[in-house]
């Protein structure tokens, strides 16, 4: 019996805001427990809620840039459900009419390309942390409670553990773009929840499916479905019957667990929120949240390949995060060939930023300093074995790199009339090579260079100094 | 001092005159208190803070621009006042103690009124009776064997005891009204939206609205004058001028245009109510105003279709009573499931566990639709009777309630025949309408309470209304316990 | 006619515990009132929107900026048992939960 799998994926990302969905108090991250809290976010008795505007204006960001459909008309709703990190007990939502619907992302795999559905997009508020600990008590920090996120449902249009994967690294890319979100999974503002089922391939309904948590990465999600849609194979040839219920993904065993299996539907008893008046976007609200959207990663790819020459896979590695697309754009902006700039930044910069363990934003290089040191490998006032100084010195230092070669007389030797002397002096003493070189042995050139490289202590142009070594030995 | 023979502006031009302290006034207050409250019951809570704040504002001397600035009032005890123990009458809320003030509190503080406590009431407002409180039972003023009403029952017996002039209370479903209307008092239940509910402790939130008791119909408009207004912490709460609700009082009210719905004095009410209605509709019509039968025909459902809606956004709003942060949180607890179940089994009397119940089956997967979005559309046509009617008139008259006050314990066992008592006051609320009830004589010593109901954000009206019948009648004279 | 198995199912939903005693109370007030609702049921409601908010307002929002006035010590004043702050809570049995 052969199967087709059907996978769908809920992703919530936490929206970059200053302020909370409802309350006034901060968003921040890592900060003491519940001090940035107030009475609205521990559901005190009296307190009621109020609009971010800015948060939603992230959320149409987001559903613009996944091209949804705006919803014009639309209120929140409450999710009714008990937890300590929930204080409300309920969470406000929006369920019956969402932020958004039928967006989409689109996917390549083996080479093809496929459209992957977005159901819809709704705006939310996040709950606070639970925190169990060995005495015999759980402790509840109620700083997230309240962070505005954006809700993203796929369509049931993820047909492997590797569509997901790639869906899921898409919409990161997408929505990073929009500077509405870190996305970051290893910080939580980027969380996957997934669900799995299988069934005969022809088949007109889907099969039972389950649900897979604790998918802290990507990798996981990839792991966890595809051991998921092993065992529920092997499951159903065995003549099984696959349960609805919750498995969570064992980092270490490689292997989804069984958790719960459910009893029913959950029953959260939705309602509109009475607190909040309805919302309505107007073209005018969608038209100025469109004007600050930034150019999307695809878009960026194709102007990259097209218009500078870049291979698309350093394209796809240009656009992997915002600020490295946006750092390539201002190096080329600040006058630095396109192709070089694109191999410092993937060769060079990433190498460092890896090693170092920061980011963009964490070192003192910017595109023009990247930009200057490029122009000055160009027109051959640096070597290139120079320019690894000259890197170092502007990554860590906000240095320009033209004034810190001249204050550092690194610049190149490229004179004809300084080079030919020291040349004409070096093959002097070394008759031996010439008539090597002259027998067929071009290692001696090799040593030549060696040795006016030796004289003029690396400064010489080795382009320049290839040229008129020819000519001086052609001469003898 | 005796509050059955002034008012607040009598008292105000006392105060500015400073023939009277603020601070002579709130000892008298606390001493009244003392006196009454014992019979009556409408105390939970003095604000031992109060004498201080008396002696503050005297210090700070009395404003002249504020009819307010030194007089004692009391709150409902379901608005929640900065460090004073509140407690919505509720054992999950015993020993609760806010840290901030309610919006409507924070205004009568810096208007200088003067908090001398918190006042009994169903636990958390839902009741008709003062009997669903969880730590007294409060008598009527004018019968201690009878209910006052509820459930703001203890602020209408304070004020119609005299223990004080003003008092807040609140109404979801005629919790402000029809206290009043039980106690011969005015009871004023503005707009929904005119006065924030940030520090009300939530009932029905698309019905609750903060509102004055008070014995005359301009202290009403005093005391309303001071809390109304848009907060940006209240996101219903509607940012529009606010006029001066005195403005209309003492203007005739020739040409006005009345109207009485036929339903309010059909089966079910008092025919002694029915006829002292009338006799208003009269004294209407001689004061030049019109009144003419009307047809809402919806009101049969209004009952219905409140407790669906109040109820399931009551089981929602008081989810957050769970133990964990505030509040009650039962013995020996093990696990979470029993802080959660027990916590709220113990700290909830049997009204509020009924109305969770119902408003928790209204909302449960396969009967949303069935009950609560039914409900919610009933009360769109509820709103359009009341619409059309208001294209034509100015107001709408009818009784208060069906019946004077009935006697304690007497309906308290049958929940379905308390639920019918609010059917002349509930609709007002599905509407979102401006309300008073005012007093209108008496139905075998017990006072009857007539009700008018305005447009949206009309205020003024019903006060120009109710000033001018209140001029008519000498009600204000009679006190509980004998004529003066 | 509203089974006892159904109000003891929304008393589950509610986190509220009834003897059994209680719950045949409950079921009998439950249905008296579901009798009372079913009235609705006459009406007719085709086309008719849902009412969930009498005062029509819209677009009441708030501009994004970050306050953070309130004490957390003063938040913790009701709280019945903390560690540091951190409300602390009776163990939570299912710890997969999240
Ligand atoms: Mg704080
Ligand atoms: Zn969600």
């Amino acid at each position: 019996m052969n199967f087709e799998t059907t996978i769908g994926l809920e992703v919530h990302v936490e929206l970059k805001t200053k302020s909370k969905m409802f309350s006034p108090s901060p968003v921040s991250y890592g900060a003491e427990p519940n001090t940035q809290t107030n009475v609205i976010d521990w559901g005190f008795p009296g307190v009621l809620p109020t609009i971010n505007k800015g948060a939603y204006s992230y959320g149409i960001m987001v559903a613009l840039a996944l091209h949804a459909d705006i919803t014009r008309d639309t209120h929140f709703d409450r999710k009714n459900y008990f937890y300590p990190d929930n204080p409300k007990a309920y969470q406000v939502t929006q369920a019956e009419q969402p932020l958004a619907t039928n967006g989409w992302v689109e996917i390549e795999v083996d080479g093809k390309k496929k459209k992957i559905g977005i159901a819809e997009l709704h705006v939310e508020e996040d709950a606070g942390k639970n925190q169990h600990e060995p005495d015999g008590y759980s402790y509840v920090d109620l700083n997230r409670q309240g962070t505005p996120l954006v809700e993203i449902v796929s369509k049931p249009d993820i047909a492997s553990p590797e569509e997901a994967y790639q869906y899921l690294e898409q919409l990161r890319q997408i929505v990073q773009f929009t500077g509405a979100s870190d996305v970051k999974m290893e910080e939580g503002s980027m969380r996957v929840d997934t669900n799995l089922s299988v069934a005969p391939i022809g088949a007109d309904q889907y099969g039972t499916k389950t649900e897979i948590k604790n998918l802290n990465s990507f990798n996981h999600v990839r792991d966890g479905l595809a051991y998921e849609q092993t065992r529920q194979q092997a499951v159903l040839r065995a003549g099984g019957e696959i349960r609805q219920e919750t498995r969570r993904w064992d980092v270490d065993k490689k292997e989804t667990i069984l958790m719960r299996v459910k009893e029913g539907a959950d029953d959260y008893r939705y309602f509109p929120e009475p607190d909040l008046p309805p919302v309505h976007v107007s073209q005018k609200w969608i038209d100025e949240v469109a004007g600050r959207l930034p150019q999307p990663p695809a878009a960026r790819r194709a102007h990259y390949v097209a218009d500078w020459g870049i291979p698309e896979y350093d394209a796809g590695v240009l656009t992997q995060t915002l600020e490295m697309a946006n750092f390539f754009e201002a190096t080329v902006a600040a006058g630095a060939d396109a192709k070089l700039a694109s191999n410092w930044l993937m060769g060079e910069v990433s190498g460092y930023l890896n090693a170092q363990h920061q980011e963009l934003k964490d070192v003192a290089l910017t595109p023009e300093h990247l930009a200057g040191m490029i122009i000055l490998i160009s027109d051959g006032t640096i070597s290139s074995k120079i320019a690894k100084k000259v890197f170092k010195e502007i990554i860590t230092n906000d240095t320009d790199p033209k004034a810190f070669v001249e204050a550092k007389g690194m610049v190149q030797l490229s004179d004809p009339a300084q080079l030919t002397p020291i040349i004409d002096a070096v093959l002097d003493d070394n008759q031996q090579s010439i008539d090597d070189f002259k027998a067929g042995k071009d290692r001696a050139i090799g040593f030549l260079v060696g040795n006016i490289m030796k004289q003029t202590r690396g400064k010489a142009n080795p382009k320049v100094v290839n040229q008129i070594l020819m000519q001086e030995i052609k001469k003898r | 001092m005796d509050y059955f023979t002034t008012n607040i502006d009598a008292l105000h031009d006392q105060l500015v005159a400073g023939t009277i302290t603020s601070a002579d006034l709130t000892k008298d207050t606390l001493a009244k208190i003392a006196e009454i409250d014992p019979e009556i019951d409408a105390f939970l809570n003095l604000n031992d803070q109060a004498q201080a704040q008396a002696e503050a504002v005297d210090a700070a001397g009395i404003n002249k621009d504020q009819p307010l600035s030194g007089i004692p009032v009391a709150i409902k005890d379901n608005i929640v006042t900065k460090d004073l123990t509140t407690t919505a009458a509720s054992k999950m809320l015993e020993n609760f103690v806010p840290i901030y003030d309610a919006t409507v509190v924070e205004k009568l503080n810096a208007a200088g009124a003067i908090n001398v406590g918190k006042l009994n009431m169903d636990e958390f407002a839902m009741g008709s009776s003062t009997e669903n409180s969880a730590f007294k039972t409060t008598k009527n003023a004018w019968d201690h064997t009878k209910v006052p009403g509820g459930s703001s029952g203890g602020s209408a017996a304070a004020v119609a005891s005299g223990q004080v002039l003003a008092a807040l209370g609140t109404d979801t479903g005629g919790s402000i009204r029809q206290p009043a209307a039980f106690n011969g008092i005015v009871g004023f239940k503005p707009t929904y939206g005119r006065v924030s509910r940030w520090g009300l402790i939530a009932f029905g939130s698309s019905l609750d609205a903060i509102g004055t008791l008070t014995r005359s119909v301009k202290d009403s408009a005093r005391v309303l004058n001071v809390i109304a207004g848009h907060d940006e912490k209240d996101s219903t709460s509607a940012d529009f001028d606010v006029p001066d609700f005195t403005e209309k009082i003492g203007q005739s009210i020739k040409g006005m245009k009345i109207a009485l719905p036929e339903e309010y004095l059909g089966e079910g009410v008092d025919p002694q109510i029915v006829a002292a209605i009338q006799k208003a509709a009269d004294q209407f019509r001689a004061l030049g105003a019109t009144v003419d039968t009307v047809s809402l025909p919806h009101t049969k459902y209004a009952v219905p279709a409140y407790y669906i809606i109040a109820s399931s956004e009551a089981s929602s709003n008081l989810q957050r009573f769970d133990g964990i942060r505030y509040g009650f949180r039962a013995k020996d607890v093990k696990n979470l499931t029993d802080v959660y179940v027990r916590s709220r089994s113990e700290g909830f009397g049997p009204e509020v566990k009924r109305r969770i119940m119902l408003g928790t089956f209204s909302l449960s997967a396969g009967f949303y639709d069935a009950y609560f979005k039914k409900a919610a559309q009933v009360r769109t046509l509820i709103t359009e009777d009341f619409n059309k009617v208001f294209e034509n008139y100015d107001l709408v008259m009818g009784p208060t309630t069906p019946t004077t006050a009935f006697g304690i314990g007497e309906k308290v066992t049958d929940p379905l025949t308390m639920y019918m008592n609010d059917i002349l006051t509930i609709p007002v609320n599905l509407a979102g309408l401006p309300a008073a009830s005012i007093p209108a004589g008496f139905v075998d010593n017990m006072p009857v309470g007539l009700q008018l109901i305005a447009k949206h954000f009309d205020e003024s009206t019903i006060y120009q209304a109710a000033d001018a019948f209140e001029s008519q009648n000498d009600y204000l004279d009679l006190i509980p316990g004998g004529a003066r | 006619m509203i089974s006892k198995d159904s109000v003891a199912h929304v008393a589950e939903l509610s986190r509220l515990a009834f003897s059994d005693a209680e719950l045949d109370q409950f079921t009998n007030q439950l249905d008296d009132i579901l009798n009372m609702v079913d009235q609705l049921e006459t009406v007719d409601t085709t086309g008719v929107p849902a009412t969930t908010q009498s005062i029509h307002l819209q677009n009441v929002m708030r501009e994004d900026v970050a306050v953070n006035d309130t004490k957390t010590e003063d938040l913790f004043k009701n709280v019945p048992t903390s560690k540091g702050t951190l409300i602390q809570v009776p163990a939570i049995i299912d710890k997969e939960e999240d």
